[in-house]
């Protein structure tokens, strides 16, 4: 599988602008993703994972955020390098991003079919009679029932899961190789959230799109994913193919997170809970990340940091003391 | 019986006519009946805008009913006269979903959890003091704790500090609201460990709500599968989890597992609720009675419940 993104040892500071403090949001992550995969990255509040998917499209928030080490290839080019004719030619035709939150993040006061026929347009040179009929097709491949009616309609008009296929419409318009989905249906309901992956995975299937998909919730991963990516105060600790995590899970954080999902089979049993809390970005921590809140930790941990190492099938941990499973 | 709630509606005004008079009403609880044993976890799961919410306000009184009756320890919460309803109230706490706009910021902890002392003149004023320390202990954090504020803590702790303050009370039943929905999974496992402690230890009552029928199933007892504003299904935990006989309620579990669900649409306008099963514009087993005629709750065994035409067919 040709390469599509690889991000090396990528660096984001964080600035306190009160007291000149800097907190580091993403200690060195390594990620790449082939065409036509899907990846997800998965971790809890906090962890870079967000940060990761705007370093990506070079929309951090500069300053406070600042890209501090690392280098990001799109295609075998160093997107640190692009103009900014160069970005805008990129954003929304060659990667598309879906967001958390559908409602906010369309513009209240256009119709959504104004919106999506901005990004063709933009992108495209086509006809205006071709941008609408492209804009109509579009609408139904997402599964929203009658187009002609929702092209006109104001997203206050439409519920959120409506929302989101607007947004995931305007994401895949210009037919992008990469689709970054950061949580789409986190603000969604359950029954809801079901669908919109399955639409994003029948579609990204059909055009042969890559995904990074971003999610604090490992149960939507499971079926979900190629590879699965877990992040723990901005570095990877673990990563593999979902059986690799499931089931056979190295690092004692992943542990932890599968093991504190409540589940209906554990009943009448006590939850294993990670103690403590996620680390903020201006905490001193450990030479391993995780080593202040990890059950099995040993006094090297603290002061050498464990490398990621990688196995011959691909499953990567960052711990001295994996488990074997 | 601890608390019984007998054919509860509660409708809200949402449109009013040229002399103020309601001409449109949302129905967020809809002819809902369920009963909660003395240490009895009851869980209530639904999607956003199912009326799980409303229902918790209307059982700790935080909400007027349209219709319908509440018995609290068998005794009707309309004919209360004020000082028994306060004195009964005590027995009946919340917990709020938002551990970070549910605790006012300007109080100490010490302050939150005496406060409740005060209102209901709980213990001699001397004795106060201890017994917060013990609460805190108990919910895991420690007396040191009592000179902080909200904003010192994390989400998971200020949780714990709204449990406490709903236990200062001496409760008898509490009404969680979405208590775990917004921590990490990390955190709410803990959380979770906390709330079923308290149930063994102290047999206090729960009527758990959550949109994660798998946190539900984890915690509760009797489970209450709720959509638009109806229940349409009710059981143990074991009964509805396992072998759950209506289509809602089969998706949802689907679902929360991170499986793929076949399901048309999303869910109906509560406003102009369907006259038919709620369900049946999203439901792959839909015919046409289902469009027409409401179904109530059958009895498929002992007080397991299913709201469906075809439940024993599928």
């Amino acid at each position: 599988m040709p390469e599509l993104l690889s991000i090396k040892n990528l660096e984001v500071s964080l600035k306190n602008p009160t007291n000149d403090k800097r907190g580091k949001v993403l200690r060195g992550i390594s990620l790449s993703l082939g065409e036509g995969q899907r990846v997800a990255l998965v971790g809890e509040s906090g962890c870079g994972k967000s940060m990761t998917a705007l370093s990506i499209l070079n929309l951090l928030p500069q300053p406070p955020m600042e890209v501090t080490g690392g280098t990001i290839h799109f295609k075998d080019k160093d997107i640190h390098r692009f103009t900014r004719e160069e970005w805008e030619a990129i954003r929304g035709k060659d990667i598309g991003i879906v967001f958390q939150d559908p409602i906010t993040s369309l513009n209240p006061v256009f119709t959504v079919g104004v919106q999506i026929e901005e990004t063709l347009r933009k992108h495209l040179n086509s006809s205006e009679t071709e941008v609408r009929q492209k804009t109509l097709n579009l609408l139904a491949e997402v599964g929203l029932p009658d187009p002609k009616r929702v092209i006109g309609q104001y997203p206050h008009q439409l519920s959120g899961g409506m929302c989101q296929r607007v947004m995931i419409a305007m994401a895949i318009a210009c037919g992008p190789t990469l689709l970054i989905a950061d949580e789409p249906t986190t603000a969604l309901d359950v029954t809801v959230q079901a669908q919109i992956l399955e639409l994003v995975f029948k579609l990204t299937q059909q055009n042969k799109m890559a995904v990074l998909l971003i999610t604090h919730d490992l149960r939507i991963v499971k079926g979900h994913a190629d590879r699965v990516v877990i992040l723990y105060a901005g570095e990877v600790m673990e990563e593999g193919t979902p059986e690799d995590i499931f089931v056979h899970a190295q690092h004692p954080y992943t542990e932890g997170l599968l093991a504190s999902m409540p589940q209906f089979e554990q009943k009448g049993k006590e939850l294993v809970s990670i103690g403590g809390v996620v680390p903020s970005p201006f905490e001193d921590l450990p030479a391993c990340v995780f080593a202040n809140r990890c059950p099995k930790v040993k006094d090297k941990c603290r002061t050498e940091k464990p490398e990621f190492v990688l196995n011959k099938t691909g499953h990567g941990v960052r711990c001295f003391y994996p488990s074997e499973k | 019986m601890l608390l019984s709630v007998r054919k509860i509606i509660k409708e809200f005004p949402i449109q009013r006519g040229l002399l103020g008079t309601p001409t449109a009403f949302l129905k967020a609880v809809n002819d809902i009946s369920f009963e909660v044993e003395t240490g009895e976890v009851v869980g209530v799961v639904g999607e956003s805008g199912c009326g799980k919410s409303t229902l918790g306000k209307c059982i700790v009184g935080l909400q007027d009913l349209t219709e319908g009756q509440i018995f609290w320890n068998d005794q009707e919460l309309k004919l209360l006269q004020k000082e028994q309803k306060r004195a009964l109230r005590r027995e009946f706490q919340m917990v709020f979903q938002n551990p970070f706009s549910s605790l006012n910021p300007r109080q100490k902890i010490k302050d939150l959890l005496l406060e409740p002392l005060e209102v209901h003149q709980l213990l001699a004023v001397s004795e106060r003091l201890a017994f917060v320390k013990e609460l805190l202990t108990q919910v895991g954090l420690t007396a040191a704790d009592l000179e902080k504020y909200p904003h010192e803590f994390s989400g998971g702790q200020r949780q714990r500090i709204g449990i406490a303050r709903a236990l200062a009370c001496q409760p008898q039943m509490l009404v969680l609201d979405e208590p775990v929905s917004s921590l990490d999974v990390s955190v709410q496992a803990s959380i979770l460990n906390l709330l079923a402690k308290l149930n063994r230890d102290k047999k206090i009552g729960y009527l758990f709500i959550s949109h994660d029928l798998q946190v539900v199933g984890y915690i509760s007892h009797r489970v209450l599968v709720m959509y638009l504003g109806r229940v349409v299904e009710e059981g143990t935990v074991e009964q509805v989890l396992q072998k759950p006989k209506h289509p809602y309620t089969q998706v949802l579990l689907k679902a929360s597992m991170g499986f793929s669900v076949a399901l048309k649409g999303e869910p109906s306008n509560p406003v102009n609720a369907p006259k038919g099963c709620p369900f049946a514009a999203r439901c792959l087993h839909v015919e046409d009675r289902c469009l027409t005629e409401k179904q109530e709750l059958q009895e498929v065994e002992n007080r397991w419940r299913v709201a469906c035409w075809k439940w024993h067919k599928i």
